[in-house]
């Protein structure tokens, strides 16, 4: 049993593609998955997430089987390239939606909000709408809200892709600092292989639903044998 | 972009159809103020007409409650199972009444909620004394909910669609339950576009001729519109008609101007086949909750259809095809059509093309800028006068020339044609705006004008549009009882007017014959525009 994610022999079938997944990703990693459009990345993710539901094998993830579990009840955090915050609530109630999905905040989770919202830069937002912030600070906020839910994993698709390259520097930076002060296991799909020297201990790289290759980032950078792979990185 | 020939023409053209319109719903007021105006005016607010007007808002505010009320739990349940069986074709149920003529809708209703009908002779059984009555108020309810539910329930339907996919990920993931994921996502994206929609509604029942005619029309169950006819038809009291009138074209004036203040709904973004997954809901009340109201949703619509199709069965339907008052009736009504149909799209591409020509003048004059918002003004301003008003002042204003039933066809040809308008151009000004574009630089480039764009460029492409514009505009004129209703006579007996005629000298039988022709005739143009409209989309 590990307490990071691992998916166990892992089939999906979803329409004409075929999808298999073997794979452990240990506790407290950052772990780049790439591949080519289309080549199963996010479906990858939808696993751990639960929105999808293998036809075969087991998803475990911070030491429990989730394999037939709701999204609600798998232990991770999630943020997208796009769309991660209620654009008609404020701050406050989209980072509160974390912590009570019925909004029942006490004084503490109040005052968490706002330390979580200091932390990402965006202390005193609590009043204000998402329309009225940047790309960034949209994204910011997110991160604010998967620190207040505390969960031992954080799931993240193209986060940084909408943003500018200077941006992403930043967020990274900011990524990163959370994850060591949370020890959170990070998933993060990404079509940069920047973003994964940057970012990740190790990456994975699925090419047709299937992992071609996993190896800490630094091998993963450096290998050329695998066509598809080194045509990613080279870009 | 456009040579200066195309500018100034379409310029022309785009004046040449405001002015005609201006000059026929001009002439029109222009002969009700005329009509002894001072008389009209001291009977603006009698008893009676007090009465009217209060009940003319009183069932179109109910109307609008109870069919916002019945439409979003049935959306919401359509949104929460895209996997529904058969969701699509209920979806695709929800469209059948804008496209069915409101009179046939209303013998279906009669069919079902009628003292003989399926509904009473249930609650009989269950010992109720008092049945439903689909006469007066609570019929004139039932109906209107027939046909604005699920115009109300697809408009939300595509509200909640349009919302991004994140928003249910995210709510299940954050594990919202139903109650969490109704208050933060579903019922703020309908709040946004309930105005509008309660908007339109109101403003189709308030304006609501045929059904009230056939349903209500006593003294206690008249509104405004059916009132105004009633003077004119049977009282022959021209300035009761006038003050009517004046009172109707106030209230829709300010049932307009509020609703342009709401953003307008459209379902024109509505997947109806790309469908959000979702994976809230998953418990057996929701289920049983969401299978409860599409179910009900779906029987209250299906029955009164179903209630048209058998009635019209037994109906000795070859008889009526071959008898000649069908053929005369149908060859006036497809005339009217017709005509009603290609005037509203050589109109609106006219109007469309004017605003166009406007648009690309770089410094546009003072002129240029209230001539296009006139034009943009005029699809809505139709709306302002209905077709019973126009048919009042057209008909005062034509006595004196002589038996005003000569002209009549001709009247009503143009009224419909007016009424198609604001759809015509809803359908028409975006197909013509996405080819332009798309096609307006290379073929200013290859040096295309002219014929040779317009046969080889612009026609393959906008085929379909105007077909589908074509055809609604046929369906509704072919379905209108409204224009019609001042006017018809033995000399002018259109496909609706025969069977209202039938139906108020007791043939039911041969009425629910025709109603089942008529009805499967505009079902049929209005599924050949939508699908091409479909196709269109697609291409």
């Amino acid at each position: 049993m590990v307490d990071g994610i691992a998916l166990e022999n892992v089939g999906l079938r979803l329409g004409v593609k075929d999808f298999h997944f073997d794979c452990a990703l240990s506790a407290g990693s950052v772990t780049a998955v790439t591949g080519p459009s289309g080549s199963g990345k996010s479906t990858f993710l939808n696993l751990i997430a639960g929105f999808e539901t293998a036809d075969s094998g087991r998803v475990l993830v911070a030491g429990g089987d989730v394999t037939q579990k709701h999204p609600s009840e798998r232990p991770v955090s999630l943020i997208f390239q796009d769309n991660n915050l209620f654009s008609h609530l404020d701050l406050l109630t989209n980072v509160g939606l974390g912590i009570s999905p019925s909004l029942k905040l006490t004084a503490e989770n109040r005052k968490a909000i706002s330390n979580a919202l200091e932390r990402v830069g965006l202390g005193g937002f609590e009043k204000r709408m998402p329309g009225t912030l940047s790309g960034g600070e949209r994204q910011r906020a997110a991160f604010a809200r998967a620190l207040v839910r505390k969960k031992p994993i954080l799931l993240m698709d193209e986060p940084f892709a909408a943003l500018d390259p200077g941006l992403r520097l930043s967020m990274a930076s900011l990524l990163l600092d959370l994850h060591r002060e949370t020890g959170n296991t990070v998933v993060i799909v990404t079509h940069d292989p920047e973003e994964v020297g940057r970012l990740a201990d190790h990456a994975i790289f699925i090419d047709h639903g299937r992992i071609l290759a996993q190896a800490s980032a630094k091998e993963f950078l450096a290998r050329r044998d695998i066509p598809q792979l080194a045509e990613f990185l080279s870009g | 972009m456009l040579t200066k020939i195309e500018r100034r023409r379409g310029i022309a053209l785009g004046l040449t159809s405001l002015v005609g319109i201006a000059l026929f719903v001009g002439i029109a007021a222009f002969a009700l103020l005329s009509w002894d105006a001072g008389q009209a005016q001291n009977r603006l607010l009698t008893a009676y007409n007090w009465r009217i007007l209060q009940f003319t808002l009183w069932q179109a505010t109910l109307s609008t409650l109870l069919s916002i009320t019945f439409a979003l739990p049935v959306a919401l349940a359509l949104g929460r199972r895209p996997a529904f069986p058969g969701r699509i074709w209920i979806v695709r149920l929800m469209a059948l009444p804008m496209g069915l003529p409101v009179l046939i809708g209303a013998l279906g209703l009669i069919g079902i909620w009628g003292r003989q009908g399926v509904v009473n002779s249930l609650l009989l059984n269950l010992g109720v004394e008092q049945p439903v009555s689909i006469y007066g108020l609570s019929g004139i309810l039932i109906a209107h909910v027939f046909f604005n539910m699920p115009l109300a329930a697809r408009l939300l339907l595509a509200a909640l669609e349009r919302l991004p996919a994140e928003y249910w990920l995210l709510s299940s993931s954050l594990g919202m339950k139903p109650f969490s994921v109704f208050r933060f996502v579903e019922w703020p994206a309908a709040r946004r576009v309930i105005p509008g929609i309660a908007g339109l509604i109101f403003m189709l029942c308030a304006t609501s001729f045929t059904l009230v005619l056939v349903l209500g029309g006593g003294p206690a169950a008249t509104t405004l519109e059916v009132a105004i006819y009633q003077s004119l038809r049977f009282d022959f009291d021209p300035s009761r008609a006038i003050a009517l009138s004046l009172l109707q074209i106030g209230i829709t004036a300010v049932i307009l101007a509020a609703i342009s203040r709401f953003p307008a709904p459209d379902d024109t973004d509505s997947s109806l086949g790309r469908t959000n997954r979702r994976f809230d809901g998953r418990n057996w009340k929701a289920k049983l909750w969401d299978v409860a109201a599409i179910l009900l949703a779906t029987v209250f619509l299906i029955l009164p259809l179903t209630s048209i199709l058998l009635a019209g069965a037994k109906a000795d339907l070859w008889k009526l095809l071959m008898s000649s008052a069908f053929h005369r009736a149908a060859w006036t009504s497809f005339a009217i059509a017709l005509s009603a149909g290609l005037l509203a799209v050589a109109t609106s591409l006219a109007i469309i093309s004017a605003r166009r020509a406007l648009a690309d003048i770089r410094h546009p004059g003072r002129p240029a800028k209230i001539l296009s918002s006139a034009l943009a003004a005029t699809a809505s301003l139709v709306l302002l006068v209905p077709p019973v008003v126009l048919g009042t002042g057209w008909f005062l204003a034509l006595r004196p020339f002589g038996d005003v039933a000569r002209f009549a066809p001709v009247l009503v040809a143009i009224i419909n044609m007016l009424m198609a308008l604001p759809f015509v151009i809803r359908i028409l000004a975006p197909a013509i705006e996405t080819h332009r574009r798309r096609t307006s630089r290379l073929s200013a480039s290859l040096g295309l004008s002219g014929l040779p764009q317009l046969l080889r460029i612009d026609l393959p492409v906008l085929a379909k549009p105007l077909l589908t514009a074509l055809s609604f505009a046929m369906a509704l004129s072919l379905g209108d009882l409204g224009a019609v209703a001042l006017f018809g006579s033995g000399e002018l007996t259109t496909l609706p007017w025969l069977v209202y005629s039938q139906l108020s000298s007791y043939r039911t039988n041969d009425a629910d014959g025709l109603a089942l022709l008529l009805g499967a005739i505009c079902l049929g143009l209005t599924m050949l525009g939508t699908a091409g409209q479909r196709r269109a989309g697609h291409g």
